[in-house]
């Protein structure tokens, strides 16, 4: 998980922010300012500064906030002069939008707000629909408007091209002034108390946030347009209501606290887009009550809480009134949502104050703070005790009570108990609260008069005296919306420092920690094989003292059986490991059933079996289990068992012997090949020297596949141990070293390395209506029509009600809302037409969500969708590794800091492109190749490990008029695939002209595909017959693949059926043999040399230069091993 | 990189090529031959020995046997020490295999507690377990498990089942994350040198300023002996599982993941060899 921020306010307006990995508080960077009030999310924080204005601190990422601005210059074809400025009166302006509607001149686009600079000035976009046009990108038509085409014809009359420039948000690291132009006098009154949530509501696109403010006179206002790509929002609206506080949850309900009621409202924000419209407070009672104790602390006097849904956890965080420290509630559950004690942070700050601050500082308003929790739960920070006992006070909900207030049903809610009495007077301002405890109530609840706000006043000279240098600070203010709580990493915030970090204790960072890399660990693990050797190495044959007996477990199962009718039935099952002469263990599994009144068995040798993997089935926990011949067949054994648990212990305990009697222990190569499944399981297999060349080729229905933990949509690696993935929420994850997780459980797993991993994916459903003269679109179709719910194809019924998570493991994290982005667009309720089905239909998706643990550090913060490793062999430890990808906004970035010891890297570097991309690769010698969203392919210029981001784009044009949607680069072979499932190979790359010059069409039916660092060419077939069924998504690997023909002959079938991703770039079997470290140029010569020996012609040493003669190689390899 | 799970499975596949000898004044009707086996480091002499006493018992007349008992040149072996550390306290540094006299007559009564039964065996094994636990968890953690998990522990040492053992033992091995370590940490130190069977104290993992805790910190605490002046040469071994951990290796670590099956860190300080 990683590190994330507690921003909070020292009572002199100072800006702190403590690091879940930290253990200081660090000073906010930019300490011009002194803040009031601050509310943070993981992205920025938003204050509001002793100036009363608002400011918002957004954080330097790698990737830049970034906005195209676009124009069209239009022309028409006059007999004189050509093309010309001159257009028909009827003709739209010179410079428009794309419509031609809107007169956009060039100097018409201005800055929105000093906080953005231009990144460049105008330029033409040379590229029309994947297809790059002719200089100066004129696009050409009959007449406005029409479709363009990049063709100059005959009747080409009219012609326009696009100009575009990107404007750049330069405010980060710095708090930025929220300015506002165009309604000044709607704010009257400075803001009181502002709140920033809604980072997860569902129906919203990514990265929209809800800031909420209220005035001192007690208005409510919004910011319209806050998202990631506009940091600061376009203007403040007003909202109906007169409310005292605001905050706003992940979910965007907002609940904000009346000065006048006694109870809390909450405010339901409809469409929070469409502005003001839907809005309704809701008052909300509190009606039933809960017994918390606080025991260490009284009076709190200002808290928040924030849950997260990746850690399940609620964090609930307050303020001491007395000492002003800041607690964090532990034990705070979805089911107990009191949570157990308070716990003071008592970090340090990262350097002792010199001098005390000004003393004009205003104290915050002293009343609660909650952030809203999602299941509409809000927490309640309001904790009142004696200190002198550890007094246990019930919360009742009648007016005028001490209050603790958590409300059951899920609604733990803050109460501001009514107090009927009116308030005496503002105590809750006074620092010396020791009076203010023994009456709560008019502390929490006397914030009832607005006026004292004003009379906050500055601090007793006093207290800032008492602040000297050793005192921990006293804080006026925390947020912990930004921050996120991890169960199963303890924070350091809650013990004095410690010197050093305990080994045992996982540590956060990304990079190897201390312990590993200790020269006592180092010892341990030398000295331990050198016992080893010395005790066992002469004396193998002797007597082990203690025998090893046959060892079997039974058990019932179920078996989908391999006769028609086909279905399953109990069979029994007995897993027999024994031990071999040579001291290994070797395992068969029987499994016993009926046929026809007759007891028969079939049994499995375990080290045959090449792949167990967990079959995705609402209904069984099943699993399935291959051996060549029924990889050949499509036809696998398949066993269920009748609860998850079982299916867990027979997988591990299966995949555990299967290991055991192929001798595979540990974490797997970095000549590994992966591959993840459609359920995003990941497996991994031991390639063997003889995969890629030899005399006799091994077939890939061979190989072993083992499971690792963790849940991925892809992954890359190379061949220095590199690997990277992305999980269905396009969250990017760095693989630890480790092995296990998942369901492998104990000693198959390592205990270093395995962490907690989450991943969201969508589950779609459809609702299909039609239209009949009478009612209009109805959902009372035909009988011939598809169910009125179903899923993609139509042909299964899917229901709100009877739809289910993928499997027992994955849990709801949304209710059903409407997706409004499928291709094709949708109306504005998201319905689809057509004349016939399949629409009209609109699509309502539902997030579910995964928690499992693997081998997976996440790398924050950027979400990719696409990920390259250069597929080097040459092996330096020292040296960077490039790493391309693409956000999953289509950025390209290019990781730097990527060695084998920091697989993580630090940071991102951006590549500015024209339009989002969707794939890329980066071959063995920088050649970078890329797909962009419209199917056109880019090769990216001059990048080598000096100029890791290269220079220019060159736009390739794609293969008769195919969209392209991915390309993969191996060590000089450049593969693309297009969107109908071509796979073609670029001819004529040479290291002088390195785009090439044509595409050769190479094969059909492929939906993956992976290019090594020796051309070897894997790819995922979409669909192959095997002799009893037929598997959608199979593993197969290109045979025939020569220096003279890279295209290769054939297709050699592998594993499958729901693969959906391989990479085989960490399988460069060279690298091993290569034993002293060769720089590329020596590499090339020795392959020279090698090509000469074996008498090779000099045309082919012309026509692929680079490239290796790999048979030879390996073959010689294979001699070698 | 190397896992930590590696360093459990070669403590607990440690082996000591051994040489059993009958003693020379045993009354045997035949000659006895040696008998050579593959002693784990980490079970228990009369754990393993079956095979031993069956090949000598053949040569012997029934009524000449009595109980068996080991000795290595001269010295008693106390089957309650684990096997390892009998041997990296009395025979590192020699040669291998380790050539053990095997008496049936005599037994040492002051030397050694008496083996009648593998239940003698399981009942000290096991009260080190519930002693480890009550240094490092107060009792907590062996008192919340079941009758046949401790079963289980014991049957995998007996087995040499290293998965079965480690399953229920890595429960013995946990501790709550924000403890940083065990409350004080089972270790004994052995010194071949000294009367004293061994040295057995309250050590804590964690120092009060919140420091980890060296195996140096830990033997300048205990002692003191087993450490070189600032100056001086280092006179003595600190072996454990016959390897010499550095003294900065935090005392918490090799507590998880080299201590005996019977959840000590038994501890051998040893002459260094002059040559």
């Amino acid at each position: 998980m990683p590190s994330s921020l507690l921003w909070a306010v020292d009572i002199f307006g100072r800006v702190y922010t403590l690091s879940t990995v930290g253990q200081y508080w660090e000073l906010c960077k930019d300490t011009q300012l002194e803040f009031k009030r601050v509310s943070a999310v993981k992205q920025c924080c938003w204050g509001i500064a002793c100036d009363h204005q608002v400011y918002t601190y957004v954080f330097s990422g790698d990737v830049p906030i970034r906005y195209q601005e676009e124009t069209y210059e239009n022309q028409r074809w006059n007999p004189v002069g050509g093309f010309c400025e001159k257009l028909l009166p009827s003709d739209r302006w010179q410079w428009s939008d794309v419509s031609g509607l809107k007169h956009q001149q060039l100097d018409s686009f201005t800055l929105p707000s000093p906080h953005w600079e231009w990144e460049s000035d105008w330029y033409v976009d040379e590229n029309i629909g994947g297809e790059p046009t002719e200089k100066g990108g004129w696009t050409y038509a009959i007449d406005f408007p029409s479709t363009y085409t990049k063709d100059k014809k005959w009747n080409s009359c009219v012609r326009r091209r696009r100009w575009i420039r990107y404007r750049r948000y330069k405010s980060r690291d710095i708090w930025a002034k929220i300015v506002s132009h165009d309604e000044p006098d709607q704010l009257p009154d400075p803001f009181n108390d502002i709140s920033i949530g809604g980072w997860e509501i569902t129906d919203e696109p990514l990265g929209r946030l809800s800031v909420w403010a209220v005035s001192l006179q007690g208005r409510v206002w919004f910011r319209r347009g806050v998202n990631s790509h506009n940091p600061c929002g376009t203007s403040w609206i007003e909202m109906v209501g007169e409310m005292m506080m605001v905050t706003v949850g992940l979910n965007n309900q907002v609940r904000a606290a009346g000065r006048v009621q006694a109870l809390l409202p909450v405010l339901r924000a409809v469409s929070l887009d469409k502005g003001t419209q839907g809005l309704n407070w809701e008052g909300k009672g509190l009606n039933s009550a809960l017994k918390v104790t606080v025991s260490t602390s009284p009076v709190w006097q200002t808290g928040s809480a924030t849950e997260f849904c990746s850690a399940s956890t609620i964090s609930v965080w307050g303020i001491g009134c007395d000492d002003r420290a800041i607690y964090f509630r532990q034990g705070v559950t979805p089911s107990e949502l009191s949570g157990k004690t308070w716990k003071a942070i008592v970090s340090g700050r990262e350097s002792d104050r010199s001098q005390t601050g000004s003393s004009t500082s205003l104290l915050s308003a002293g009343c609660f703070f909650t952030d809203d929790i999602q299941n509409q739960t809000s927490a309640v920070i309001q904790g009142d005790a004696d200190p002198s006992s550890d007094t246990e006070l019930a919360v009742p909900t009648s007016p005028g009570s001490a209050l603790l207030g958590a409300a059951a049903k899920a609604n733990l809610e803050m109460k501001p108990s009514a107090n009927a009495n009116p308030p005496a007077e503002p105590q809750w301002i006074n620092i010396d609260l020791k009076e203010a405890q023994k009456q709560p109530v008019l502390s929490v609840s006397s914030f009832a008069d607005t006026s004292s706000l004003s009379s906050l006043g500055t601090f007793s000279v006093a207290a800032e005296d008492a602040y000297g240098a050793d005192e921990h600070p006293l804080w006026a203010w925390v947020s912990g919306g930004g921050c996120l709580v991890d169960l199963h990493s303890p924070l350091k915030w809650f013990t004095p420092n410690l010197g050093c970090l305990s080994s045992s204790v996982q540590s956060l960072s990304l990079s190897i920690t201390p312990a590993q890399t200790a020269a006592w660990r180092k010892q341990i693990f030398q000295q331990l094989s050198e016992r080893t050797k010395r005790e066992l190495e002469n004396f193998r044959h002797y007597e082990q003292a203690i025998e090893q007996s046959v060892w079997v477990k039974t058990g019932a199962l179920q078996w989908w059986r391999n006769w028609k009718p086909h279905k399953w039935m109990d069979v029994r099952v007995a897993l027999e490991q024994f031990t071999g002469s040579d001291g290994m263990r070797d395992s068969i599994l029987f499994i016993y059933y009926m046929y026809h009144e007759e007891k028969k068995y079939i049994h499995v040798f375990l080290n045959e079996v090449t792949i167990i993997v967990e079959v995705l089935n609402e209904a069984k926990h099943s699993f399935a289990l291959y051996t060549p011949e029924r990889t050949k067949q499509r036809w696998p054994i398949r066993l269920a068992a009748a609860t998850e648990q079982e299916m867990h212990d027979w997988l591990s305990l299966l995949t555990m012997s299967c290991c055991e009697s192929r001798r595979i222990q540990g974490p797997p190569s970095h000549h590994a090949i992966w591959s993840v499944t459609c359920k995003g399981d990941i497996f991994v297999s031991e390639p063997s020297p003889e995969l890629e060349a030899g005399p006799q080729l091994m077939p890939c229905d061979q190989m072993f596949w083992r499971q690792v933990g963790g849940h991925l949509r892809l992954i890359e690696c190379n061949s220095r141990g590199v690997v990277w993935g992305i999980g269905y929420d396009h969250t990017a994850w760095v693989y630890t070293g480790g092995y296990g997780g998942g369901f492998i459980q104990g000693l198959a797993s390592s205990a270093d390395n395995i962490y907690t991993q989450s991943d969201v994916k969508c589950v779609y459903i459809y609702e299909n209506q039609r239209w009949n003269p009478v009612t209009g679109y109805s959902s009372r179709g035909l009988p011939t029509d598809r169910y009125m719910w179903s899923d993609a194809s139509g042909l299964q019924e899917c229901t709100k009600t009877n739809t289910k998570p993928p499997s027992p493991q994955w849990s709801w994290v949304s209710d059903w809302y409407i997706d409004f982005s499928p291709t094709g667009g949708t109306d504005r309720e998201g319905w689809q037409y057509a004349a016939d089905f399949p629409a009209p239909r609109s699509c309502s998706l539902l997030k579910c969500k995964i928690v499992t643990n693997g081998p997976w550090l996440e790398v924050p913060p950027v979400t990719l969708w696409d990920i390259s490793i250069i597929p080097s062999s040459d092996a330096d430890d020292e040296e960077a590794v490039a790493l391309w990808a693409i956000s999953d906004k289509g950025d390209v970035l290019c990781r730097l800091g990527v060695t084998q010891q920091n697989p993580a890297g630090t940071s991102w570097l951006h590549v500015g492109t024209d339009q989002p991309f969707i794939s890329i690769s980066i071959g063995a010698f920088y050649q970078v190749w890329a797909i962009a969203r419209d199917g056109s392919a880019f090769y990216r210029g001059s990048v080598s490990p000096n100029k890791p981001a290269g220079d220019c784009w060159y736009h390739i044009p794609s293969p008769q008029k195919q969209k392209l949607k991915q390309v993969s680069v191996g060590r000089t072979s450049v593969f693309v695939l297009d969107k109908n499932g071509n796979l073609w190979y670029r001819q004529g790359i040479t290291p002088s002209y390195p785009q090439g010059s044509t595409w050769d069409h190479v094969s059909n039916n492929i939906r993956k595909m992976s290019v090594g660092p020796l051309d070897q060419v894997w790819v995922i077939a979409d669909k192959v017959q095997g002799s009893h069924s037929l598997s959608c998504g199979t593993v197969c690997h290109r045979t025939g693949v020569q220096p003279l023909e890279p295209k290769g002959l054939s297709w050699d079938y592998g594993i499958g059926g729901g693969w959906e991703h391989i990479t085989v770039r960490g399988n460069a079997t060279e690298a091993s043999r290569l034993a002293v470290p060769d720089t590329a140029e020596e590499n090339l010569a020795v392959s020279k040399e090698g090509e000469d020996e074996e008498g090779k012609g000099k045309t082919e040493h012309s026509k692929t230069p680079l490239m290796v003669s790999e048979s030879q190689e390996l073959d010689r390899n294979a001699v070698n091993c | 990189m190397t896992d930590d799970k590696d360093v459990l499975r070669d403590v607990w596949f440690g082996r000591i090529p051994t040489c059993f000898t009958l003693y020379q004044d045993e009354i045997t009707e035949r000659e006895a031959e040696p008998y050579y086996l593959l002693l784990p480091r980490i079970s228990y002499l009369t754990l393993v020995t079956d095979k031993v006493k069956k090949h000598f018992q053949k040569v012997m007349r029934q009524e000449e046997v009595s109980e068996i008992w080991f000795e290595y040149e001269g010295t008693p072996l106390k089957w309650h020490y684990p096997i390892g550390l009998l041997f990296d306290l009395h025979a590192s540094n020699t040669a291998l295999p380790w050539s053990i006299t095997v008496h049936f007559k005599n037994f040492p009564e002051k030397d050694l507690l008496h083996c009648h039964s593998k239940d003698v065996i399981e009942a000290h094994f096991m009260a080190c377990i519930k002693e480890a636990d009550a240094l490092k968890h107060k009792s907590q953690v062996i008192n919340e498990m079941q009758k046949k998990d401790h079963k289980q522990l014991w049957m995998g040492l007996q087995n040499d089942k290293f998965e079965q053992f480690w399953a229920i033992n890595r429960k013995l091995m946990e501790y709550p994350p924000e403890d940083n370590g065990f409350r004080y940490i089972p270790f004994r130190i052995y010194q071949a040198t000294t009367e004293r069977p061994f040295i057995q104290k309250l050590f804590r993992p964690i120092a009060s300023g919140g420091q980890l805790h060296t195996l140096g910190d830990l033997l300048k605490d205990v002692c003191p002996s087993a450490i070189a002046p600032e100056d001086g040469e280092q006179k003595t071994q600190v072996m454990i599982h016959g390897i010499e951990p550095m003294l900065e290796t935090p005392i918490q670590w090799l507590s998880e993941h080299m201590s005996y099956p019977d959840n000590f860190l038994h501890i051998s300080i040893i002459p260094r060899p002059t040559d």
